[in-house]
């Protein structure tokens, strides 16, 4: 029965790393390549911990696969966001077919001296600066 | 059964390995990279955590433990140096 569990979790844990990776090859942006990249592993982690500490059975190694499940449950998504962050103050080009840019948005406003009602205000993106 | 479907999370693991590291050659900004090279860092992870299940070898979960820590702290390094730019 562990048995059964135990390989369920560990194929469908490689299976999300697969995916993964080829989310992180054919992803056309930084952004998106890091959405794939960050939730996909998550889950295949997990599920791997969760197959490893089956098999193992004693209390140790379940305290220590749920201490590497915790730390990287708690930091992908902050490594994500960081890099992120890094790669659009670094100027990394958008994907062209990006809808929505908030932060441009926002900071369009703020140069403007406040929101006025009519333009602009669902963050679309310009045609013209698309580039 | 166990030891075939073991080895075949090892090999599922081996191809996404390869896989990202296509990313990590072929990516056309630096940002691309550090998000490959964390991937890697989260595979070798699943790796080894899928060897210490197969093995029983206690021990090798702690080396998981490390790597995870340094692999999150290169991250937020390259992050700071991507966001900082060359220094002049």
């Amino acid at each position: 029965m562990t048995d059964i569990l135990t390989a369920v979790v560990w194929l469908a844990g490689s299976a999300f790393a697969l995916l993964a990776a080829v989310g992180v090859l054919r992803m056309p942006d930084v952004f998106t390549r890091m959405q794939a990249s960050t939730k996909a592993s998550t889950l295949g982690l997990a599920c791997l911990l969760i197959g490893s500490a089956l098999q193992m059975g004693d209390f140790a190694s379940f305290i220590r696969a749920a201490s590497i499940g915790g730390f990287v449950l708690l930091t992908t998504p902050v490594s994500g966001l960081v890099i992120a962050r890094a790669a659009y103050f670094a100027d990394v080009p958008l994907w062209d077919g990006t809808v929505l840019d908030d932060r441009k948005r926002d900071s369009a406003r703020a140069a403007r001296g406040g929101s006025s009602a009519h333009d602009n205000r669902n963050g679309h993106v310009d045609e013209r600066s698309r580039g | 059964m166990l030891e075939v479907v073991s080895q075949t999370t090892l090999a599922t693991l081996g191809v996404a390995l390869i896989v990202t590291f296509i990313r990590l050659v072929k990516g056309p900004t630096l940002p691309d990279r550090v998000v490959a090279m964390d991937l890697i860092g989260v595979l070798v992870v699943g790796l080894i955590v899928v060897l210490a299940g197969r093995s029983g070898v206690r021990a090798t979960l702690d080396a998981a433990i490390v790597i995870a820590l340094v692999g999150f702290l290169g991250t937020i390094a390259y992050a700071t140096y991507v966001e900082r730019g060359d220094p002049q």
